[in-house]
Formats: C-alpha cells, sequence, structure tokens
C-alpha cells in the first residue's frame, strides 16, 4: 500500500506540469459550458468531436501510415446507431410518415451512453470486414477500398427507407449541449491515443509505418498491427459520429458526403500526420477559423459592396492559408512531434537564442 | 546437431533461377559465411530463409531450442517474417532498414514487441503488467544498447547517427529479439579497415556472450577468412564449394569464379 503510494507521489512530483494543465483545462471547460452563448457552444461541440475523428484518422493516417478516407462512412455508422436507438418511441411515426420504421427497431430505445458504444462497436465490427481483405494489401488500395466504402454506406442509409428513413432523415434526436460530453469523451479519446502511442502498439503502429519489410523482421505482424489500428479509429470514430448526432439534432445522408472525410483529412495535415497534439490544435484552428472567415461571404462586409465578397470567398482565403502554412511547415504545424513541456522549453530557447544572435549581429554591424 | 538447414530450396522469378539448389547445413554454435560475387543470390538466399520469398521448391528447416532445452525440427519455408522471428532468426539488412524517423532507443524496443505480452486494455490503462513489461524491455534495450555502444545516443533520430553506428543500431536491433540464429546481410559494408577490424571482434564476442549462432554473407574476405568455421561459395545460384576457410581458399573452382577476380580488384 505504502509502495503504491510513493510511486503516485512520485508520479505526480514528475508530471505535476501536466496535471496542473489538464485541471486548468477542466476549469476552463466548466467556465465556459456556464458562460458561453449558443453559437459558441455549438462551435467549441463541433470542435471537440472533430478532435475525435481527427485524432482517429490519424490514428491510421499518420502513425500507422495507411492511407484511409473512410472516417465519413464510420462516422455515418456511429451517428445513425445513436440516432435511431435515442429517437422517442413515440415521434418514431411521425418521422417515419412515407414507411414506418421496421418493426424489429421500432419499439427499442436506448439510452444516449449505451447507443454511443453501440455506434462505436459496429462500426469497428464493419472496420474488420473491409479491413479483412484491404489491410493485406500493400499501396494505396486502402485509400481506394476505404472511399468506396464511405460512400456505399452513405447509398445504403439512403434506400434502407424502413431502418434509416432514407433521404429524409432522422429528425428529433434527443441533443446535447452542455460541453461536458464531447469534450469528456474528446479528453478520454486524447489520453487513450497517446497512453496508447507510447505502448508496445504504439511502437508497432509507427513501424510498420517507418519500413514495413524491418517491421515484420522484427516480429511485428503487419496484418494484426494494421488492423488494430483500423479498429480502434472506426470504434472512435463511430463514437464521435455519434456525438455529431446529438449535437446537430437531426442526421440524413448527405450530411456524410466524403467531403467530409477532406475536412479531417486537412486537419491531420495541417496538425502534422503522427501528432496527437497537432491534430488537437489543427481540430480547434480549422473549426473555429472556418467561422471566423465567414464574414468574408457577405457582400456587405466593409460597409461597402465590394465585388470579390460573394458567398465562397471564404473557403479561398481559408485555402490560401492552409497553402501558406503548408509551404513553411511542411510537414505540418507538428510533424511528428508532441506539444510536451520539452518541446515547449526547447522551442522557446531556439526562438530566444535566435533574437539574441539578431541583436549580436546588429551590434556587430553598426560597429562596422 | 544443426540447427538450420535447407533442403534443394530452388527460388525462381519468372525465367530466372536466383537460387538453385541451395543445401546448406549449419550447426548449432558455428559461424557460417555465404559468399559469391554480386548477384550471386546471396540476400536472395537470406531473404528465403527468413520468409520474405517463399521458396519455389524446397524445405527450409529450423531447429531451435525451447526454453527446456528441447529442440525440435520446424519446416518454416513460407512461413510469414514475423512468425519465423518469432522461432529465433534475427536478419540484418544489406542497405540499412533502420525505422529512422524513431530515436535509436525506440528502434530497440519496437524488437521486443514479440516479447512484451500485455494486453490492449492494460496499455490503455497502463496496468501493472504493462508498466513492468515497458520497464523490463526499456533495461534490455539501454543494455544490448551499452553493449554495441550506443547508450548515450539512445535519444537521437536513428537516421542522424554515422553510417557505422547505423549498422551496430541494426545489430542491436537484432538482438533484441532474442535470437538463437542472426543473419548479417554485409555487416561490414562501407567500412573502412579499422573498423572491420573492431567489427570482427564484436561479432565473435557476440557469439559467445549471447548463444548464438551467426551466418552471414559478407565481401571483406579478411574477415571471413579469420572468424568463419564454414563457408558457403554461391555463383549464379549455384551454390559451387562449400567448406572451412581452409578449403574454400584452394578450392579451384572459387579461385575461379570469385577468389581471383577479387584479388585483381583488391591488388
Amino acid at each position: 500500500m505504502k509502495n503504491t503510494q510513493n510511486s503516485l507521489g512520485a508520479y505526480l512530483k514528475k508530471h505535476w506540469k501536466t496535471v496542473v494543465f489538464l485541471v486548468l483545462v477542466l476549469i476552463g471547460i466548466g467556465i465556459a459550458d456556464q458562460f458561453v452563448n449558443s453559437f459558441m457552444r455549438r462551435l467549441l461541440n463541433l470542435s471537440a468531436i472533430y478532435t475525435i475523428v481527427a485524432l482517429s484518422m490519424n490514428l491510421v493516417n499518420g502513425f500507422t501510415g495507411q492511407f484511409s478516407l473512410g472516417q465519413a462512412g464510420f462516422m455515418a455508422i456511429g451517428a445513425y446507431t445513436v440516432a435511431i436507438f435515442t429517437v422517442p418511441v413515440g415521434l418514431r411515426s411521425t418521422i417515419f410518415y412515407l414507411a414506418p420504421m421496421a418493426p424489429l427497431l421500432a419499439n427499442i430505445q436506448l439510452p444516449f451512453v449505451v447507443a454511443l458504444i453501440l455506434g462505436g462497436f459496429l462500426s469497428a465490427g464493419v472496420a474488420f470486414l473491409i479491413g479483412s481483405p484491404c489491410l493485406r494489401l500493400r499501396g494505396d488500395y486502402l485509400a481506394i477500398a476505404t472511399l468506396g466504402f464511405s460512400e456505399i454506406i452513405r447509398i445504403i442509409f439512403t434506400n434502407t427507407q424502413t431502418i434509416t428513413n432514407g433521404a429524409l432523415g432522422i429528425k428529433s434526436i434527443p441533443t446535447i449541449s452542455s460541453l461536458w460530453w464531447t469534450f469528456g469523451i474528446a479528453l478520454i479519446v486524447i489520453i487513450a491515443c497517446f497512453l496508447l502511442i507510447n505502448s508496445s502498439y504504439g511502437r508497432a503502429f509507427k513501424s510498420v509505418r517507418e519500413d514495413e519489410i524491418a517491421a515484420e523482421a522484427m516480429g511485428v505482424s503487419l496484418f494484426k498491427t494494421k488492423m488494430t489500428s483500423f479498429l480502434i479509429s472506426a470504434f472512435f470514430t463511430g463514437i464521435g459520429g455519434g456525438l455529431y448526432a446529438a449535437l446537430l439534432g437531426t442526421v440524413d445522408p448527405k450530411q456524410f458526403y466524403f467531403t467530409l472525410t477532406y475536412n479531417f483529412l486537412l486537419i491531420i495535415v495541417l496538425g502534422g500526420m503522427g501528432s496527437i497534439s497537432g491534430t488537437i490544435i489543427a481540430s480547434f484552428v480549422v473549426t473555429l477559423g472556418q467561422e471566423a472567415l465567414r464574414f468574408l461571404d457577405e457582400p456587405m462586409a466593409f460597409g461597402l459592396d465590394l465585388p470579390i465578397f460573394r458567398p465562397g470567398l471564404r473557403m479561398v482565403v481559408f485555402s490560401f492559408l492552409l497553402m501558406v502554412v503548408v509551404l513553411f511547415y511542411r510537414k505540418g504545424l507538428m510533424g511528428t512531434n508532441e506539444l510536451t513541456w520539452n518541446f515547449i522549453a526547447n522551442k522557446y530557447r531556439s526562438i530566444k537564442s535566435r533574437f539574441t544572435k539578431k541583436a549580436a549581429s546588429a551590434q556587430g554591424g553598426d560597429s562596422k | 546437431m544443426s540447427l538450420l538447414k535447407t533442403e534443394n530450396v530452388i527460388m525462381q522469378f519468372g525465367g530466372v533461377i536466383a537460387v538453385n539448389d541451395l543445401n546448406i547445413d549449419i550447426k548449432k554454435g558455428e559461424l557460417a559465411a555465404l559468399i559469391g560475387p554480386n548477384g550471386a543470390g546471396k540476400t536472395t538466399a537470406f531473404n528465403v530463409i527468413t520468409g520474405v520469398y517463399t521458396p519455389t521448391s524446397g524445405k527450409v528447416l529450423f531447429s531451435p531450442t525451447d526454453n527446456g532445452g528441447v529442440a525440435s525440427e520446424i519446416d518454416i519455408s513460407g512461413k510469414r517474417p514475423d512468425k519465423i522471428t518469432g522461432l529465433g532468426i534475427a536478419r540484418t539488412f544489406q542497405n540499412i532498414r533502420l525505422f529512422s524517423d524513431l530515436s535509436v532507443l525506440e528502434n530497440v524496443l519496437i524488437a521486443t514487441h514479440l516479447n512484451i505480452n500485455y494486453s490492449f486494455l492494460s496499455a490503455i490503462l497502463r496496468m501493472p503488467k504493462a508498466r513492468n513489461g515497458e520497464r523490463e524491455a526499456k533495461e534490455k534495450c539501454e543494455f544490448l544498447l551499452e553493449r554495441m555502444g550506443l547508450i548515450d545516443l539512445k535519444d537521437e533520430k536513428a537516421s542522424s547517427l554515422p553510417y557505422g553506428q547505423q549498422r551496430h543500431l541494426e545489430i542491436a536491433r537484432a538482438l533484441a529479439t532474442n535470437p538463437q540464429l542472426l543473419l548479417l546481410d554485409e555487416p561490414a559494408a562501407g567500412m573502412n579497415p579499422q573498423e572491420t577490424d573492431e567489427l570482427t571482434d564484436l561479432i565473435f564476442k557476440l557469439k559467445t556472450d549471447f548463444d548464438l549462432t551467426i551466418f552471414m554473407i559478407e565481401h571483406h574476405m579478411d574477415l571471413v577468412m579469420e572468424i568463419s568455421d564454414h563457408i558457403y561459395v554461391l555463383d549464379f545460384g549455384c551454390t559451387i564449394a562449400k567448406g572451412n576457410p581452409n578449403e574454400i581458399q584452394n578450392d579451384p573452382k572459387v579461385i575461379e569464379a570469385y577468389l581471383g577476380v577479387d584479388e585483381d580488384v583488391e591488388d
């Protein structure tokens, strides 16, 4: 007993900065949850959900080095699971007015958490079916197969009228508005990913990314490793999808076009393929940034009717900013680094030394 | 007692027969070498043994000793590389294949993958089993790095090491898989005579300290003749000679196919 207390004490001593930081984050969420307006609340919720989904995409694409483009499909599975199982039974006949809901499902209603987890598992189950053939192949086949899968899922959901209500979508999903749901789950996912990456599983992921032949020669089973990463990714994405449905209160197949996947691809490329903290930063920057630039879409942005301020300019500017970032930070904002205390200290030192050097060289210039 | 035996192994790529009727027999505790001119099929032979290629025909028999000291013969031809590594064959690569973006320590830690077994859940929850497994793996890897003279560089990126040390790291990584048979693919390639001498000593020491059987491909004839117990000579996929260094040096076929040319180049 004493021993465990000691090790806990040692642990706290070693990681006190991280613990303090986490507590501050929790307090921050608590304060934000009390005071932000509904627009900001929605944006923050969306950022947290994007963090979950982008992080799980990064697990496969960044850490394991497999190019998968199925995020929208896995999100759809999670979202529809939550939608189907949490809509109040009494409302179902009004929602499914074209064709009644399948009798098998019509009377099942699950608590939100159960439906959320079920969505994660269903998503992972489907990932297993796609992964079994595709992950055995090397190269870009996975990207093509997962992209195709994501479209297939959308088409299936459009056509299974009695289960998903087809193109009409499902409305009146009980919504969540508290920040704790999304941020709480995002925190759990972040911590789980972090611990996983720093375990023998995570090292196996990275070895597959670096060199498949060498990884295999070191005893890493390629298929098993890729599958593990793919399943975890699909599970978390399914959960993210479920939260997405509960945030919007409505799902329909059009939300899950493959362009949704590109949002996440953009986030992980911007944040750095293979960086957890980069993904988190990029999720918030992209989600909040797209909204912050919204004024560019309005014709009377500066009180003048300038011809370029038209709907769409926002995305032009956004794309331009992205290009600038990718030009100067080729590996994304963080590369494969993590935002650790050491990283910050090193950055601070290098910036400081750059300034002192500049000052020194300026003085040298004067003396000449 | 033989540890590794190949029986009439043929490896054919389309119309090219890269390895033709390979019959080797490596005894436990031996240091065997595979030599031959460029393109003779040496690395292909290694790739067949380690499972990268499935032989077109023939058998690869490996007799690892289990914990109880009992050896049992297994046909490993066509098994997956990671399974073969698990049975106790480790290798290094001719054109270094380190995980270049990872640290030196991480490179070696990956090779302990088969020996640390904790579940996925205990990895996420950091259960005692996972923590102990990690600690033991780390201690072992640091010991190996110390042994290979790389301990001061453990946090460097693997790609930032100088060439010679990258070769050392490859050997450390191979040792971390707990091998019984170590395959070295040109460990001294690109090294100067002094480095080659040091490597010769090192290989010899590792062999006794880790109770290894070593099979290596090498072009440095001094090194091969000095430390090998047994030499196989390949030319165009065929085994043209086998025997101890003395026999090989005096074999007219070898002199014709290989050593004669090699001496001209060296002089």
